[in-house]
């Protein structure tokens, strides 16, 4: 999967290596601001703080 | 990894070695790319979920942290510029005025119930730390109030300063953590509530620990259902133990001095109000 990736980068090895660390910081920003978060609401209730009927 | 296609006509007379090895060699390498994929796909699955954890213990908690901060600092700001200035002076009334109390500047003013969700009040724990400032908003609900990383005030309560229980509850462990060291307090620490209307300080007396479900805890007189109130008092509610969440941890407080706008914060934490 991620040998195929890199077999499908074009350009030279830095220009390969340049667009897969600009690809990992938007996949990570994705990650901590839109979906972390998303999953963050679903689990919600699972660490409970309150006295509770 | 598989330069030869599949389709390699297999001729049973001719060279044994190569006619036998190579659908062979095809076969695994299909098996074994497809087990390479899942395995990659599974390696990608556990860095997610310690990426989350990461996430939700370190990152969330400073977003968090900093959002309270800055909530809470323009609170105070807003209520700070809003303070009438007829309302200004009001120095101690001592024992002159009519109804003697035990408060420096008389009887503490109470808060009419806020909506739903709204960050009423700002939260000074000194033992929480010497920056510790979180906003408290009216309802204790996980996802509109208390995942915010702040505190949240049990409807059912009395508001701060009233005759009955303040009772409020925050997380321990994850979003921005602020009761942590609740299990931390000791007796005579200061707990400093900030409204409109200026400082509530009240005072640490004692903790308890009770099931998930002992709601006697934030009674007006706490364990005590339908007992008359006579002290104002502070609930704080969280879980424990640490990340497991079985129990919760209680800790009281009773107000011991009020503060008005007009006569500025505490000494204790001037320096943190609105700044």
């Amino acid at each position: 999967m991620y040998a195929a990736l890199w077999r499908i980068l074009p350009g030279p090895l830095w220009v390969r290596i340049l667009i897969i660390v600009v690809l990992l910081a938007a996949v990570l920003f994705v990650l901590a601001f839109y979906v972390f978060p998303w999953i963050d609401n679903l689990t919600a209730p699972v660490q409970d703080v309150t006295v509770d009927q | 990894m598989s330069e030869q296609p599949p389709t390699e006509p297999t001729t049973p007379a001719g060279g044994a070695e190569t006619v036998l090895k190579r659908p062979r060699r095809q076969k695994r390498s299909m098996v074994s790319r497809v087990v390479g994929v899942f395995g990659e796909l599974l390696i990608t699955a556990g860095v997610l979920v310690l990426l989350f954890l990461g996430w939700q213990f370190s990152l969330n908690g400073i977003m968090l942290s900093n959002q309270q901060a800055s909530d809470a600092n323009s609170l105070s700001q807003s209520w700070a510029s809003d303070t009438p200035a007829s309302e200004a002076p009001a120095p101690a009334p001592s024992s002159a005025a009519a109804a003697p109390s035990t408060f420096q500047y008389g009887e503490p003013p109470v808060l009419a119930t806020p909506g739903n969700t709204q960050e009423f009040a700002v939260m000074y724990v000194p033992r929480f730390g010497s920056d510790f400032k979180k906003t408290i908003a009216e309802g204790v609900d996980p996802r509109t109030v208390l995942n915010k990383g702040g505190a949240g005030h049990y409807g059912t309560t009395q508001m701060p300063g009233q005759v009955g229980n303040f009772a409020v509850a925050a997380h321990r462990d994850g979003w921005g953590s602020p009761f942590l060291k609740i299990n931390e307090l000791q007796v005579g620490d200061p707990i400093y509530i900030e409204t409109q209307d200026g400082w509530y300080t009240y005072t640490y007396r004692g903790s308890e620990y009770v099931t998930p479900y002992g709601v006697g805890v934030i009674d007006p007189v706490p364990q005590s259902p339908g007992a008359t109130p006579t002290d104002r008092l502070i609930t704080l509610t969280s879980c424990n133990p640490l990340y497991v969440a079985s129990e919760r941890i209680i800790a009281y407080g009773v107000l011991t001095d009020w503060t008005p706008r007009s006569a500025g914060a505490p000494a204790a934490i001037a320096g943190l109000v609105g700044a």
